[in-house]
């Protein structure tokens, strides 16, 4: 009765399937090697400045980081510049001696890595930079993008 | 004889695999954070004792840095604006011993930087950006004069490297804070 049959194409219509796994496991072994986990929570607004003849810091487990920056309020605003080391704030600047000069005993190539938000005074880096030269742990890195 | 008997399949189902792959593919794509983990070095002066006296070094040898509470840069006491701090920079270091107000040769030359309470933290990271370019163009120059490979091809810790950071040492010091 059809006259105007619908012409098949002889063709296998479908994507082959078979190699998905194999791509996707490519994928999830390369996000698994580049992944790091957050280990810590942020308590400061941190947006980093920018710098063009910059370093790469090359072996990880060195470093430790000190954030500075606007403390983070409920609702998203912003209180006074704070001190963040590990998970906590810091409360008495004077105590970053201690924590530093503990740190450096574990580790005797400490590098201590500045994440200072850009519109920060400088003042707080000072107080933080002379407690780490009473620490002993003299080299720092000040934590910046690369410029574009 | 002793005829096999017939097992069952001994196959693994294959067909779920794909979607635990992306299944934790997911995962780790929701927790991947690519870091930033670039930055500007520096190696902080150590605390001075009081027994020994700082060394002594010959004015001319000594540039100094000042980055004002307005954000003003300030080269030996005279204003400059940041993007010329890098040419600034650079007469300093390399003079070897010929305008008689700069360096005597890159050893002796100390960038000295200076910060007041208020400077901007940003101003600061132009200003410091600055004087490592500085040196990293002059570290590129003696390279390419010396073996013919830009500075930046020379292998971290290799030979070649160590020799071009020795005719250009990084003498930068933080001064110290004005107290109160």
């Amino acid at each position: 009765m059809s006259k105007f049959q619908k012409k098949q194409a002889n063709t296998k219509q479908g994507v082959p399937t078979s190699a998905m796994p194999d791509v996707v496991f490519m994928l999830l072994i390369f996000f698994m090697v580049t992944t790091v986990l957050r280990e810590v929570e942020l308590q400061v607004q941190i947006d980093y400045a920018a710098a063009e003849n910059i370093e790469k810091i090359e072996q990880k487990r060195l470093v430790s980081y000190v954030y500075i920056g606007p403390e983070r309020l409920g609702g998203g605003r912003l209180g006074e510049t704070r001190v963040q080391i590990d998970d906590a704030l810091v409360d008495d600047i004077n105590a970053i001696r201690n924590i530093m000069y503990d740190k450096l005993m574990e580790q005797p190539r400490l590098i201590v890595s500045l994440r200072v938000d850009r519109d920060s005074e400088f003042g707080i880096v000072t107080d933080v930079q002379q407690e780490l030269r009473h620490a002993g742990t003299l080299r720092i890195n000040y934590s910046t993008r690369r410029q574009v | 004889m002793f005829k096999k008997r017939g097992r069952g399949d001994a196959d693994i189902p294959m067909s779920s695999l794909a979607d635990i792959a992306f299944l934790l593919l997911v995962f780790f794509l929701v927790v991947t954070t690519i870091d930033v983990d670039t930055g500007i070095g520096l190696v902080l002066p150590p605390i001075p004792d009081d027994t020994t006296p700082p060394p002594p070094v010959r004015e001319r040898n000594l540039m100094n840095i000042l980055v004002n509470a307005q954000g003003m840069v300030l080269i030996n006491e005279q204003p400059a604006a940041i993007p010329t701090v890098r040419e600034r920079v650079k007469a300093f270091i390399d003079n070897h011993g010929v305008d008689p107000d700069l360096s005597e040769s890159p050893d002796d030359a100390i960038v000295s930087i200076k910060t007041d309470r208020r400077t901007p933290y940003n101003v600061y990271i132009d200003m410091l950006d600055e004087v490592m370019g500085a040196y990293e163009e002059l570290r590129h120059q003696a390279s390419m004069d010396r073996f013919g490979v830009p500075y930046s091809s020379l292998e971290q810790g290799s030979e070649r490297r160590a020799e071009i950071q020795e005719m250009y040492p990084k003498k930068i010091s933080i001064a110290e804070p004005d107290e109160g």
